[in-house]
């Protein structure tokens, strides 16, 4: 069988900081149409960094300012949430996954990516009108950690929400994630 | 059919090795990645590595017997009268029975009678068939010794562990979970601690997702979730769905018939 080890995708319930990620794909303007919950900045300088970044996106949840992890997270990734100002790994990148076309319409997954880990999963596109809503009922993102997910300031091991379920989530997943070079 | 969603962790990379005593192993099986969480001694032991390989085998089963998204199913041969429910696996005539009762105890607020595209209605047990898929599932995985493990299919999830490992005090293993908060899906509404036991989650998001009202025909479209914790994850999972569209009737029922179980209403 398949078994493979998972990436932290950590603290996906802080943090949301999406840069506007000026590429060919024009991401962005689905970005703006499509995400909840995204405060897009302009391509922000490294000087100001990813600092100025969290304060506008956490301005709605005042959480997002807590995305320290227990003692066995990166020291790396948590340094550069909070305080770091200098460098580029600091950087927040979104790359969004390719449109998986399903039977009920298309399914989009854009990451984003911060000093080597994945900081947010944010899903652009869903289908919403078909008959499986009882299966699908909701844009959830899932949260799978080897670690943890630190929400609110407690330890969380696992999230129990509405069920995501569709064809195509890991789908594009794993390509924003091949686009990623993680 | 399973795609792994993500890779090993490449050696020389920046990332600190897992915290000892914990595993994740994650597949794409009944159109929705499930994940397997242990936590305890030994993690590597070979014991270990079989039963998740034999648990997830279980999962593979259930999608093939009752996808609806495979034509080749028992479930979608069923539907299309190739077969009798006498030739296909026994299992089917046990989410038939299974969802009979369901509609019963919840006083018709969970059927496995959906509508189609067509407009008429068609036996589909997807609401019931994943909780119980993982209760089957983690049968392997209570033969570990001093091992505790998760089960997350899609934000349902059963926790359980060997025998032996204590459910409180020195050597318990708690897992504490998060109830994400439906209408703001950054956040934690609330957590709760288990070293045993099912959580479902039944609701729909601030984007307009439904569940479906056996009892209007309808879609219940209102913001909000029901969680159900219990010693099931087929039960925990049937509540919180029945729960969230059902009436007074179905929440006297839920309280006068299944004791063991917990409900929040977020």
């Amino acid at each position: 069988m398949r078994r493979i080890v998972l990436w932290a995708m950590s603290t996906v319930t802080v943090l949301v900081l999406l840069f506007s990620y000026s590429t060919s794909r024009g991401s962005s303007a689905i970005v703006a149409a499509e995400t909840r919950q995204v405060t897009t900045t302009s391509k922000t300088s490294d000087s100001t960094g990813s600092s100025s970044g969290s304060s506008s996106a956490s301005s709605t949840d005042s959480s997002g300012q807590q995305p320290t992890g227990d003692a066995t997270s990166d020291p790396s990734a948590t340094s550069s949430d909070t305080s770091d100002t200098s460098g580029t790994s600091s950087a927040a990148k979104t790359f969004a996954g390719d449109a998986v076309l399903t039977r009920f319409g298309n399914v989009q997954v854009q990451i984003t990516v911060q000093s080597g880990r994945i900081t947010a999963a944010e899903v652009l596109q869903v289908p919403w009108n078909d008959r499986h809503d009882q299966m699908i009922n909701s844009a959830a993102v899932p949260v799978y950690n080897e670690e943890t997910v630190t929400a609110q300031s407690a330890q969380i091991d696992v999230v129990s929400g509405a069920t995501y379920t569709w064809e195509g989530y890991t789908q594009s997943l794993q390509s924003a994630i091949d686009q990623a070079n993680l | 059919m399973s795609r792994p969603v993500t890779r090993p962790r490449r050696s020389g990379d920046s990332h600190p090795a897992p915290a000892p005593g914990r595993r994740a192993w994650l597949e794409q099986i009944m159109g929705m990645p499930i994940s397997i969480h242990l936590r305890g001694e030994d993690l590597d032991r070979v014991a270990a590595q079989d039963a998740v390989g034999a648990a997830f085998e279980v999962l593979r089963e259930m999608d093939s017997v009752f996808s609806t998204y495979r034509d080749d199913s028992d479930l979608m041969r069923l539907r299309r009268d190739e077969v009798r429910i006498s030739g296909c696996n026994p299992l089917v005539e046990e989410a038939l029975r299974i969802g009979q009762e369901a509609t019963v105890l919840t006083r018709g607020a969970f059927t496995t009678l959906l509508p189609t595209g067509e407009g008429d209605l068609a036996f589909d047990p997807t609401g019931l068939v994943k909780g119980w898929a993982v209760d089957r599932a983690s049968l392997p995985l209570t033969e570990l010794e001093r091992i505790s493990f998760c089960i997350n299919a899609g934000g349902d999830l059963l926790i359980g562990a060997h025998r032996e490992v204590p459910t409180a005090g020195p050597g318990a293993i708690a897992w504490r979970v998060g109830v994400e908060d439906p209408l703001d899906r950054r956040r934690v509404a609330t957590t709760m601690t288990l070293t045993r036991g099912a959580v479902a989650t039944s609701g729909t998001a601030a984007r307009g997702a439904h569940l479906y009202d056996p009892r209007s025909g309808q879609l219940v479209g209102r913001p909000g979730s029901v969680t159900v914790t219990g010693p099931t994850l087929l039960w925990a999972d049937i509540w919180a769905t029945a729960l969230f569209v059902g009436s007074e009737a179905t929440s006297e029922a839920f309280a006068t018939s299944a004791t063991d179980y917990l409900s929040t209403a977020l």
